[in-house]
């Protein structure tokens, strides 16, 4: 018997570019939509909201700074499912724990320690002479110093638009909110926002336990 | 008038320029931030020269700029020659040009300033973005005009992985850059948490796919033969490789959030996936290796086949290595660690770069109307970029397993044997060896960039003559026939 389909029947797409172009689109479409779309519905029925507020400003202003200065390019934030970790840096990451994070900051390289559950492990103090100039504190680290990040103060109305942007995209910021942001970053220098975001992490974004 | 028409050779020069300069560029940038990894105080107090502000630069110069151009420059030609045709739309493939490199600076230039998005490989603000998808749907209107105006009725292969890295990309980069504008500094995206991870890593991974792998098998596909001056191995097998690896990739890139808190299905898909994504590029790199039978003795005597054979190689290393490294326990000691930058550059160095060598050492001769200027320069920098990749890639795969070992060893009682720190001075060493074969392939670079400079003398002097285009005269028995005027 001879096989019904031969290589010949193929041959149109060798000579279409159009049908080629549409049969290429189709077939790199069906894995990510596969994929993705599932994710969405799952996204879109999950509402964390009731247990877990979103970034305050001044977490917020701190978290931009975070993005700004690509902290994420040697720091993850995801422990993950495995013992050694869990050991090393705290209970694993939930999705719930980065639900407020666009874009997420999970990272794919450890050049430094993991920072999903930092918070509160060291004091606001050590964190700022740290970042000024980390060498100071641990001689041995290749972490670069950030000294200028004391000399810039944040600034409330650019807080304000970007917590009206978040609203926009579904963060639950109330108008009072957005109203005290001016006072909450008054006098703040970046260096005091990125402190209040490292020191929330893991503690802020976590869902209380009884409610989980 | 058709009899008087010649190859668009201009632009394929000026990317071909572009990329040998960009390539310096962004491993120079490379280099730089490498030995900021072993002498942190190197970006001198400079918030733009810091590691972390730079590290975008470094992968955008080379994968956008150098890697973007070569692209770009050799589309232009393959799909010239492989459909006697002349490109469509001469100003709007000028365009192109230009309009890449303005990506490329403006890009540069923001990225160390702080205006970052901060998913990888995808870093540029939102208002470059929408120039990137300008310019790169003119790129695609120019090809598909271009083979819409062949001669030829049968769509060489080449053509069709540089038609699915032009549409992927597209879909890919609009996809996963959709923000919501706060100022022209900053943006949001409109995913969030668990969903971005998805929507960036599957971003990320078809980026390798389509963009570091689609476009430079079409580069491969046109290269080879013609250096080894024989037919493709296998044609046939060369379209079946096409489908299998543009389906199956789509499905990969959720192998990066292993253990994490992507859904567990996800992740099963993608560990599967990945796997199987092993028998379409290892069918693509014996396709291309097997090409060069019978003229094995080119490894001797021509440089660029070496590159070609070479970048073959380790494509099928690091394939193989992506698709184990895909595997949960392997990925549970590798994933975080040097091993992951080790992969990368095998891929990058090794294949990328090499494919590209190779064949814009093949391409120049006939774009620029003259062999090469130094043939021993050709030889120098072959060995310079392989001894480099060797002494990078060794040194960051030693210090990956040191790290995930040392990450995960326990104690009799139970307990962490050691403290982060401790990782890290362990694998301090590898990285002033990662920095030295750096700067060998540096040096290769600059050594082709200066060869490039020398041959294209008489480009420069304006005093090349644009090569006529063929145009085929229908034989009888030729299969498929060639297209008839009145069908084009």
């Amino acid at each position: 018997m001879k096989f019904p389909i031969r290589y010949e029947h193929f041959e149109a797409i060798e000579k279409r570019a159009w049908l080629l172009g549409v049969l290429t689109a189709v077939m790199i479409s069906i894995g990510g939509l596969a994929e993705i779309t599932p994710l969405f519905i799952e996204a879109n029925k999950v509402q964390p909201s009731e247990g877990l507020k979103p970034y305050s400003p001044l977490r917020l202003a701190g978290r931009d700074v975070y993005v700004r200065e690509g902290c994420y390019l040697c720091h993850s934030q995801m422990i993950r499912h495995q013992r050694f970790e869990t050991q090393r840096y705290g209970e694993f990451s939930a999705a719930s724990d980065s639900v407020y994070d666009r874009p997420f900051q999970w990272g794919s390289k450890r050049t430094g320690p993991d920072l999903a559950r930092v918070g509160g492990k060291y004091s606001d103090e050590w964190q700022h002479r740290h970042l000024e100039n980390p060498q100071q504190l641990v001689p041995e680290s290749n972490m670069p110093p950030y000294p200028w990040l004391t000399k810039k103060k944040i600034s409330g109305a650019d807080i304000q638009a970007r917590m009206r942007v978040l609203r926009i995209l579904g963060d639950p910021y109330s108008e009072a909110d957005i109203e005290s942001a001016l006072a909450a970053v008054d006098g703040k220098t970046e260096m005091d926002a990125l402190v209040a975001y490292l020191q929330g992490l893991g503690i802020d974004n976590v869902l209380p336990k009884a409610k989980q | 008038m058709q009899q008087n028409e010649t190859y668009n050779d201009h632009v394929v020069r000026l990317f071909l320029l572009a990329s040998a300069i960009w390539g310096v560029i962004g491993m120079s940038i490379g280099v730089y931030i490498a030995a900021q990894l072993q002498w942190p105080s190197l970006n001198f107090g400079i918030p733009w020269l810091t590691f972390s502000r730079l590290r975008p630069d470094h992968t955008f110069g080379v994968i956008f700029a150098f890697g973007g151009s070569a692209l770009m420059g050799t589309c232009y030609y393959v799909v010239q020659r492989t459909g006697h045709a002349r490109l469509a739309f001469t100003k709007l493939a000028t365009f192109t040009f230009w309009g890449w490199q303005l990506i490329c600076l403006l890009s540069m230039v923001t990225m160390p300033l702080g205006l970052t998005q901060s998913k990888e490989y995808a870093e540029p603000e939102w208002w470059i973005d929408i120039i990137i998808a300008v310019v790169w749907v003119s790129f695609g209107i120019v090809f598909f005009a271009t083979l819409a105006r062949r001669r030829i009725r049968h769509i060489y292969v080449a053509n069709w992985y540089y038609g699915a890295l032009i549409l992927a990309v597209a879909l890919l980069h609009i996809v996963n850059n959709l923000v919501i504008p706060v100022s022209f500094t900053k943006s949001y995206s409109v995913y969030s948490g668990a969903v971005d991870a998805m929507v960036q890593w599957w971003y990320g991974h078809n980026a390798v796919a389509f963009f570091l792998t689609a476009g430079f098998l079409g580069m491969m596909y046109y290269f080879v033969p013609r250096q080894a001056q024989q037919p493709l191995w296998s044609y046939r097998f060369s379209i079946v490789n096409f489908w299998a690896l543009i389906s199956v990739y789509m499905w990969a890139g959720s192998h990066h959030l292993l253990f994490t808190a992507l859904p567990d299905w996800v992740q099963s898909v993608g560990m599967a996936f990945s796997i199987l994504l092993l028998i379409p590029s290892w069918g693509s790199a014996a396709n291309g290796l097997l090409t060069f039978n019978g003229s094995w003795g080119k490894l001797k005597t021509d440089p660029a086949a070496k590159f070609m054979i070479l970048s073959l190689v380790f494509y099928a290393a690091s394939t193989f290595e992506g698709s184990m490294m895909a595997i949960k326990s392997v990925n549970s000691l590798s994933h975080y660690t040097d091993w992951t930058i080790a992969h990368v550059h095998s891929g990058s160095l090794g294949w990328v770069a090499m494919i590209t060598i190779g064949s814009l050492y093949a391409m120049a001769p006939r774009a620029l109307g003259r062999p090469m200027h130094s043939h021993a320069g050709m030889e120098l920098h072959f060995w310079l970029h392989m001894l480099g990749t060797l002494f990078y890639i060794c040194a960051m795969w030693a210090a990956g397993v040191t790290e995930g070992l040392m990450w995960r060893e326990t104690l009799p009682d139970g307990s962490l044997a050691h403290p982060f720190l401790d990782s890290l001075i362990a694998i301090r060493p590898y990285y002033v060896v990662r920095f030295v074969g750096g700067l060998f392939i540096v040096s290769g670079m600059v050594v082709m960039a200066w060869n490039l400079w020398h041959t294209a003398a008489a480009a420069r002097a304006h005093l090349i003559k644009a090569i006529p285009v063929p145009i085929p005269q229908p034989t009888p028995e030729q299969n498929p026939a060639p297209l008839a005027e009145t069908e084009r």
